[in-house]
């Protein structure tokens, strides 16, 4: 399964809000 | 739900959630206050128990005690050799404790320790259980 990654912080945060689940943020500095 | 914050693309992320190292994963509750933190690299199946983890700790801190007692649990029952299970055995514990206020699940759990994970530092923290 694909994970559809988010990239804005703020509607990240207000997504996870509005649907009550966690957030989960992966900091990285690997190649693309 | 992921975020994904590349050191390249959202540098600002780094600041604004107080992320220093590479990798790093944290685990918010969903009003957004960081409820787990994970740093540096680890085997596949030790990166998945802690990231069970860090799902429980997000039920625990909200008091679903319930919800966190099963997620302890599966994380026991599917990485019952990985690092992360001596805590999980200790906050299934406290879980259940918490949501029945029955403290004979905590008396049970330096036996379970010492049968289990003698050596780990949750053990020596059910020690004061031990009657």
């Amino acid at each position: 399964m694909k994970v559809q990654w988010l990239k804005d912080a703020d509607a990240a945060l207000l997504e996870a809000k509005t649907r009550k689940q966690p957030l989960l943020i992966d900091f990285s500095a690997a190649p693309a | 739900m992921p975020l994904e914050a590349h050191i390249k693309e959202h540098a600002a992320y780094f600041h604004r959630f107080d992320s220093v190292w590479t990798p790093s994963v944290l685990i918010l509750d969903p009003n957004g206050k960081e409820r787990y933190r994970l740093e540096g690299y680890l085997p596949k199946d030790e990166f998945r128990a802690h990231l069970e983890m860090g799902l429980a700790r997000v039920a625990f801190m909200s008091k679903d005690w319930a919800t966190a007692e099963d997620r302890y649990t599966a994380v026991l029952q599917r990485y019952p050799n990985s690092k992360a299970a001596p805590e999980a055995l200790y906050w299934k514990g406290v879980s259940h404790y918490k949501s029945t206020n029955d403290h004979t699940v905590l008396s049970e759990l330096p036996e379970q320790f010492q049968e289990k994970y003698p050596d780990s530092i949750w053990a020596l923290k059910t020690a004061a259980w031990m009657h």
